[in-house]
């Protein structure tokens, strides 16, 4: 009977949650299927995408007329294969975005333990650092970064990094905040836990949760930042194929109606930064006790 | 023998607010002793300094509180002259603490397992698999059933009882001398409350720990204590052994607080008598003796004067001008 009533109750905010949560079918189809041709983009690619061949450019996409199937999303001013191109640029998104949400995310969370938990002036310099980063305007920042070490897709993800760190150290310094005041992490103290065992065993588990779905949110900042660096001329070097190298290569052709070199990688990269933010936005509810009860 | 586990010599504990303007005496020259094996009793009302001196012995006091004076000895070392690191070797191995809340006393994040053995592997270098069979042994000894499998659980798979056991079996876990149980069962409805007290008392004589008793319940310290400190705006108004102080307590206070719990056999349907007046605010205490204003007893004397510790009868002591020769 106990049990029952427990189920009752327990029943209409469960269908409520799974309604709101429910698996993001759609953006977890499009990133797997991104990640799936970049990591096959050597056997998926029907071109070379750093070679091209002069007497083929401006092909439009197969379905136009003077397009061939040999190139079906056409070619660029350098006859190079736009397919093969956005194949392998896949690869170029992916690994540098996830890297530097990577780098970011353990930088960022790192310092916002630290600040968090040890307070003092510890806290008060770790702050004022990310106050004045903050502060900077993060396109700006990334440029004059880009711009003095030298484009390289290694230095590319450097520069991310050293970029939006902040937003991490900002939000965990808050959980901790919380956390530490928690009673489990008194009883930690009162066990006699060193400070850098309750860090690590008690504080760094429980933000976790926040600093991954933080890190998804960011996929897509990071991604468009990338992108516009490269499109800039600052980021990944040419003739690596990357999405924003492509839009910066094809922008003169827009107006000569030469569409395809601009808007295939637009969507591209409009497509997996719309699938990080939507995959985002449900772990944020999935991963919110708050949230989840609504 | 000789010694005592624990001596407190005119121990106080100030709170100074960010300027130095307003100062709290949280806990004003306090000396209490307590013997090995033997359970000591605070009581009074929130406020009056029960839990700064718990934090004070820890040596876990907030940034704005200072510990302005007096002698912590335990086991005949003075652990005010101790530094940080040696603290932190003490707590949990020698002195353990339990705190108030049993749900939220628990990482949600670790098995039980994990959690009892920790303070283990953290004093005792114990490897990850010895730490283990003991904390199963510890669960047993807190009467969980089936503690094999409940090792593999989540503090929230458990009700608080168990989690507050749970939290009894990390207290103990290092064979500490000293337990200091802050409200411990102020959360747990009256059924497991009394579970957990004879519980706690169980462990108390196989591990042959001394005690101090925090609450504001004068049932359980009746039940629970060897003696009784009765605390009231920082200061220990009296203290004594338990039996003398419910027979006969000396300060009025004592006797406000034992006449306003009430009793089965008293059959007169009258009002229970409540103390009147508020508990002063800590940090601009009355001048003189801090209960004048509310005391039936007062004196010309207590609002001028604040009465020393007086010696009523054999160890007993109050803090009352109407014991002053």
């Amino acid at each position: 009977m106990n049990a029952s009533t427990a189920v009752v109750l327990a029943e209409a905010p469960r269908r409520a949650s799974r309604r709101l949560a429910s698996f993001p079918m759609v953006p977890v189809a499009i990133i797997a299927f991104i990640v799936f041709v970049a990591l096959g983009a050597n056997v998926l690619a029907p071109h070379n995408p750093e070679v091209g061949s002069l007497g083929m450019r401006f092909k439009p996409p197969a379905w136009q007329a003077g397009g061939t199937a040999q190139y079906l999303l056409g070619t660029d001013h350098l006859g190079r294969d736009v397919l093969s191109r956005l194949i392998f640029g896949a690869r170029v998104s992916l690994v540098v975005g996830f890297t530097a949400v990577i780098v970011a995310g353990l930088l960022g969370v790192a310092l916002g333990i630290l600040a968090g938990y040890l307070g003092g002036w510890v806290d008060e310099v770790i702050m004022r650092l990310t106050d004045s980063w903050l502060a900077l305007p993060a396109l700006t920042f990334a440029i004059f970064l880009a711009a003095v070490m030298g484009p390289s897709e290694m230095n590319i993800i450097i520069v991310l990094a050293a970029v939006y760190w902040t937003r991490y150290a900002r939000v965990i310094r808050g959980e901790v905040l919380s956390l530490k005041e928690r009673e489990f992490v008194r009883l930690a103290i009162i066990a006699g836990c060193s400070r850098l065992t309750i860090m690590r065993r008690h504080i760094l588990p429980n933000v976790i949760n926040s600093a991954v779905v933080l890190a998804t949110l960011m996929l897509g900042v990071v991604i468009v930042t990338e992108a516009a660096l490269s499109f800039l001329g600052v980021g990944v070097p040419p003739p690596k194929p990357a999405w924003g190298l492509m839009l910066a290569d094809g922008k003169r052709g827009l107006m000569a109606g030469y569409w395809w070199l601009t808007v295939l990688p637009g969507l591209c990269i409009m497509l997996l930064v719309l699938a990080a933010n939507l995959l985002g936005d449900w772990l944020r509810v999935k991963l919110d006790p708050q949230l989840r009860q609504l | 023998m000789t010694e005592p586990l624990l001596e407190l010599r005119s121990l106080s504990t100030h709170y100074e607010s960010a300027r130095g303007t307003r100062v709290t005496r949280a806990v004003d020259d306090v000396s209490l002793t307590l013997e090995r094996g033997r359970t000591l009793g605070i009581v009074g009302e929130s406020g009056s300094g029960k839990s700064t001196l718990a934090l004070t012995i820890m040596r876990l006091l907030p940034p704005a509180a200072r510990i302005v004076g007096g002698e912590i000895r335990f086991e005949g070392e003075d652990l005010l002259q101790k530094s940080p690191h040696e603290m932190q070797a003490i707590r949990g191995k020698r002195i353990a603490m339990i705190l108030q809340d049993p749900m939220a006393s628990l990482n949600p994040l670790f098995t039980v397992g994990d959690q009892v053995s920790e303070s283990l592997r953290v004093h005792e270098g114990a490897s990850r698999k010895t730490a283990w069979a003991r904390a199963r042994g510890l669960l047993e000894a807190v009467r969980i059933s089936a503690p094999a499998s409940r090792m593999n659980e989540f503090p929230h798979q458990m009700s608080g009882g168990m989690r507050q056991r749970i939290v009894g079996a990390i207290a103990v876990a290092c064979e500490p001398r000293l337990l200091i149980a802050d409200e411990p069962t102020t959360s747990l409805d009256l059924t497991i409350q009394a579970q957990y007290l004879s519980l706690l008392r169980d462990l108390q004589r196989q591990h042959h720990l001394a005690m101090i008793f925090i609450t504001h319940n004068l049932g359980i310290v009746a039940k629970m204590c060897d003696a009784v400190a009765v605390m009231y705006a920082g200061r220990v108004v009296e203290a004594g052994p338990i039996r003398q102080i419910f027979n006969k307590p000396a300060h009025p206070y004592t006797r406000a607080l034992l006449d306003s719990i009430p009793r089965l056999t008293d059959d007169s349907h009258m009002r229970l008598p409540a103390i009147d007046g508020q508990p002063p605010d800590p940090s601009a205490p009355p001048s003189g003796c801090a209960f004048h204003p509310r005391c039936p007893q007062v004196m010309a004397r207590c609002r001028e004067q604040a009465p020393p510790s007086l010696t009523v009868a054999a160890g007993q002591t109050a803090r009352c001008w109407l014991h002053a020769p």
